[in-house]
């Protein structure tokens, strides 16, 4: 359709580099490239969060994301959130509260989840509730979403250095 | 029995059931790597886009793919005509073979498939579609239900029912009508008990078109060869999806071949055949694989749940004893009758509700029209019909100044009696849900019910609902020469956790930690045949297949200990058993297992029958509200959520089906409508359709069961997935009487709608909006 480009980056703490075109986003440029399908479209339209990538350190919604954006960034994807059998423990949390039914947007909570920790450990419900706004569950897993989160921030309180991503 | 594994990893008995194992699938959803096909690619896999009707009801004069297939990179554009080419009969459906592949000749809603262009591209697919054009000679339509019982508006020129159903048969050929299915109820003598009652009461109540909205939108992708097709599809029934498409291509069923990977939920959505049939029919005429995948707005053109016109009339005693109850339950059913005529009997046979009824009339009514087809969503009809007669239940308690807890315990159907059909009410705690919900809720204490313009008021709402029967389901055990066990079987977890609670069935029966059964991802070549996974049936029909299917292996082990000379009761290692019969690590144990209950069908004039379903399901809601009157903005301050499922196999899943299942039901009742303009979806994306979101949470919410025991039941239990659907309407609804004296008879319970009741309660009603 249009011109190609090539784009290097980090992607998950790899040095990586794609050949784009200008309308593709970044969860097609993923998908297509790299074979990383963690973060998923579904509504098209940033609101549901299931496609929640971070670039540079914030989390943005990969279906509305270009991909030529993300030339020299630091991408990471729900993939480079764990090691081989260490789970970090925003997703040891998910498990052990049981937060996440069909599993479709839980990439995206545990994203954002560890956008929020990162940015403040101990989180207040308000916080909580602020922070995962903008994801939405259809299986309505949030109490144990919530639950979840609270749980990490004491898993990370009680261990001295975690780092929230395993390998980024 | 000899042990299953090294001594210190095997499960005492009952100790696998019960417990509250974590999802197995866990590590495969939080990691991202699960695997779902809107995400899947294979290589060399085409992509194709739709084109779809803008008109609700019309013949296709033309359609011009001129432009679509000039653009570079399209492989294909596909009408009816190419289809017919491959597939010469290409009608599909569950209930009637009445859905066309693409718009045949003409179109019955807008959004419906009219052409398919496939190409290498998603992007290129979807611009060429863009470019495709078709004329239409305009035809009348028909949206409302009721105006469809007796609309000269015909959405079908004549009925096709499917050889599946046997009380559709008659309908074979029958022109002039929109009625897929009327299904009937007659007990005592409604009409003479009515005439005499002391108090009568009538109301009609509707609920709005909503739809299921999975994260994962449809997908399917169909890869055809001459000697079989494969397809990849998030389908909650893929042992119907290979029944269909082998009927389709008159193929044998073991050239049809459907694999279901992870399916990012359905509630209904995904049952039966949605896009695997065009999917099919496109890989057919490309000849190499073909995905289609929905994007979310396209789901508003796919299925919906029904809106449902209920009117109910109800004659109540001196004493309060309720004598005679008459509903007419019309159910909007779309374009294409789906699993609507279902739907419309299995809920009709409970429309009369949990109570005593000596004198009862019912009369179900699927009905075609020209929107987007409608099916089961998590409760198949039952919430619509809860939601009505648990707010007449309300009405009527109020207009007779009578208790609204002592009036329903007063007409409660108990254990041991009857229900309406006239099958004895077994195991079904209806009473006891009832309790839970009042304790929860405190009912007993005084309750402050506010000041100025915010207002307080709490109520409940109970229900009950059949299981959809009779159904079957198949399993297979099998034993690996390491005495690792896998289970094969075809019920899909889509998030409900099916996949752990039959590893805890096959653990239970094998002395195994449920742990360490591996579940075999779904794949017809090699799962067997399930009826599908809906309507809470999974853990009652598919656990007892699978008990049995490991009773089968049990069995074979100990048969196997003493072809290689053990004494009974000994404790040899089964692998050790294998090596000992076939000198190595080798061999496999097999068991298998079935499981179809009784059932005796209804009988055609009266509807009633000894044995409609082989277990109840009962749930209550208890809601204490906040209205602001100035506003008429709801807040649900409380929300309690009891259901019975005999014994929970696994307490937490079932908690969460529980919530889930509330919460989802919370946007139905609030806020969730598809707003609709000359039969156009005015509101197709997830930016103007509003769903439940983390703020949107009750203040308190209490998710619980009640003890009970499903006596028929895998030990002891049964579903649990929709259950707690069924009341959370009417007990907002109740309450909200209770905080301001308005009665909603219409869903959703947005704050427009409690305002003008207010308004028109206060004698200055507000203009009607006209749309």
């Amino acid at each position: 359709m249009s011109a190609q480009r090539t784009i290097s980056f980090s992607l998950n703490g790899v040095a990586v580099t794609a050949s784009v075109e200008p309308h593709h986003t970044l969860i097609e440029l993923l998908q297509a490239q790299f074979g990383l399908t963690g973060a998923r479209e579904s509504c098209g339209q940033g609101l549901c969060g299931c496609c929640t990538v971070r670039v540079d350190g914030q989390p943005i919604s990969g279906c509305l994301y270009l991909a030529s954006f993300v030339d020299g960034a630091r991408v990471e994807t729900i993939e480079g959130f764990d090691a081989p059998d260490q789970l970090s423990p925003v997703q040891q949390a998910f498990i052990e509260t049981g937060a996440f039914q069909c599993g479709y947007c839980t990439s995206g909570f545990i994203i954002m989840a560890t956008q929020l920790l990162d940015e403040y450990p101990q989180p207040t419900d308000d916080q909580i509730a602020h922070y995962l706004s903008g994801n939405l569950c259809r299986c309505g897993a949030y109490p144990e979403i919530i639950a979840a989160v609270k749980l990490a921030a004491r898993k990370m309180a009680h261990e001295t250095i975690v780092p929230t991503t395993l390998r980024a | 029995m000899a042990s299953l594994e090294k001594p210190g990893a095997t499960a005492k008995a009952g100790s696998q059931v019960g417990r509250s194992v974590s999802r197995v699938e866990g590590r495969d959803k939080v990691t991202g790597r699960a695997e779902y096909v809107h995400t899947m690619r294979l290589p060399g896999m085409l992509v194709a886009k739709l084109f779809r009707s803008t008109v609700a009801h019309g013949l296709v004069k033309s359609i011009d793919t001129t432009a679509a297939r000039a653009v570079p990179g399209v492989v294909h554009v596909v009408t009816i005509d190419d289809v017919k080419r491959v597939i010469p009969n290409p009608y599909y459906g569950p209930a009637f073979h009445d859905q066309p592949i693409l718009a045949d000749k003409k179109v019955r809603f807008v959004g419906e498939p009219v052409a398919a262009v496939i190409a290498r591209d998603s992007h290129v697919a979807e611009a060429a579609a863009q470019l495709i054009t078709a004329q239409y000679d305009e035809l009348p339509a028909v949206f409302d239900e009721v105006e469809a019982l007796d609309s000269k508006v015909y959405v079908h020129d004549e009925l096709r029912p499917a050889e599946t159903f046997a009380d559709l048969k008659h309908l074979k050929g029958v022109k002039n009508t929109n009625i897929a299915l009327a299904y009937k109820l007659r007990r005592g003598d409604f009409e003479e008990a009515f005439a005499r009652a002391a108090h009568k009461f009538e109301h009609e109540f509707r609920t709005q078109k909503v739809l299921h909205l999975p994260f994962e939108p449809h997908a399917t992708i169909a890869d055809y060869k001459d000697s079989g097709v494969t397809l990849y599809t998030a389908s909650q029934g893929p042992s119907f999806v290979r029944t269909e498409i082998a009927r389709l291509l008159g193929w044998p069923e073991n050239r049809v071949r459907i694999k279901v990977p992870y399916v990012g939920s359905g509630y209904g959505s995904k049952l039966y055949i949605k896009l695997e049939a065009l999917a099919v029919a496109l890989s057919m005429i490309a000849r190499e694989p073909v995905k289609v995948a929905l994007s979310m707005d396209e789901m508003f053109y796919q299925i919906t749940r029904h809106p449902c016109t209920f009117r109910i009339k109800t004659g109540v005693d001196v004493d309060g004893r309720i004598v005679a109850r008459k509903c007419e339950v019309f159910w909007n059913g779309g374009a294409y009758a789906d699993i609507g005529p279902r739907v419309t009997q299995k809920a009709g046979l409970t429309a009369s509700g949990p109570y005593d009824i000596d004198n009862v009339s019912i009369d179900s009514f699927a009905l075609y029209t020209n929107v987007t087809p409608s099916g089961a969503l998590r409760g198949f009809g039952v919430p619509q019909l809860v939601w009505a007669y648990e707010s007449h239940t309300d009405m009527i308690a109020r207009a007779l100044d009578l208790d609204p807890v002592k009036f329903r315990r007063k007409n409660l159907m108990r254990d041991g009696g009857r229900h309406t059909t006239g099958q004895v009410l077994a195991d079904a705690a209806v009473e006891k849900v009832m309790d839970a919900v009042l304790d929860r809720m405190r009912w007993s204490q005084p309750f402050d019910k506010g000041l100025g313009s915010l207002r307080r008021g709490r109520g409940f709402a109970i229900a009950i609902k059949s299981v959809t029967t009779p159904t079957t389901s198949v399993a297979i055990v099998n034993v690996s020469a390491d005495a690792s066990v896998t289970l094969y079987c075809s019920t899909i977890d889509m998030g409900q956790g099916s996949n752990t609670v039959m590893s805890q069935i096959v653990g239970e029966v094998l002395n195994i930690p449920a742990e360490s059964v591996r579940i075999a991802p779904c794949d017809t070549d090699v799962t067997p045949y399930d009826m599908g996974t809906l309507g809470s049936r999974s853990t009652f029909h598919m656990g007892h297949a699978v008990r049995r299917a490991a009773q089968d292996a049990r069995e074979k082990i100990e048969q196997l200990a003493r072809d290689v000379g053990e004494p009974e009761g000994s404790n040899v290692p089964v692998a050790e058993l294998f090596r000992r019969r076939y000198g190595m690590q080798a061999g496999n144990i097999i068991g298998s297992g079935a499981y179809k209950p009784d059932y005796v069908a209804p009988d055609p004039e009266t509807g009633l029958s000894p044995n409609v379903t082989p277990f109840w399901m009962v749930s209550g809601a208890g809601a204490e509200v906040e209205v602001d009157t100035e506003t008429g903005h709801v807040k649900v301050a409380k929300l309690i959520n009891v259901i019975d499922c005999g014994k929970p196999l696994n307490p937490k899943i079932v908690e969460t089906q529980i919530s889930g299942a509330a919460l989802m039901h919370l946007g139905f009742t609030m806020f969730e409508k598809m707003h609709f303009d000359g039969g156009q979806v005015t509101n197709a994306s997830l930016a103007d359709y509003k769903i439940v979101g983390i703020r949107d949470l009750p203040g308190m919410m209490e998710n619980l069961t009640v003890e009970n025991y499903q006596h028929n039941g895998p030990f002891g239990g049964k579903g649990a997935g929709e259950v707690a659907t069924f009341c959370v309407s009417p007990a907002i609804a109740n309450a909200i009487d209770d905080a301001v004296g308005v009665r909603l008879t219409q869903l959703p319970l947005n704050p427009e709608a409690v305002y003008r009741a207010l308004r028109a309660k206060s004698g200055r009603p507000l203009e009607e909006i006209q749309h």
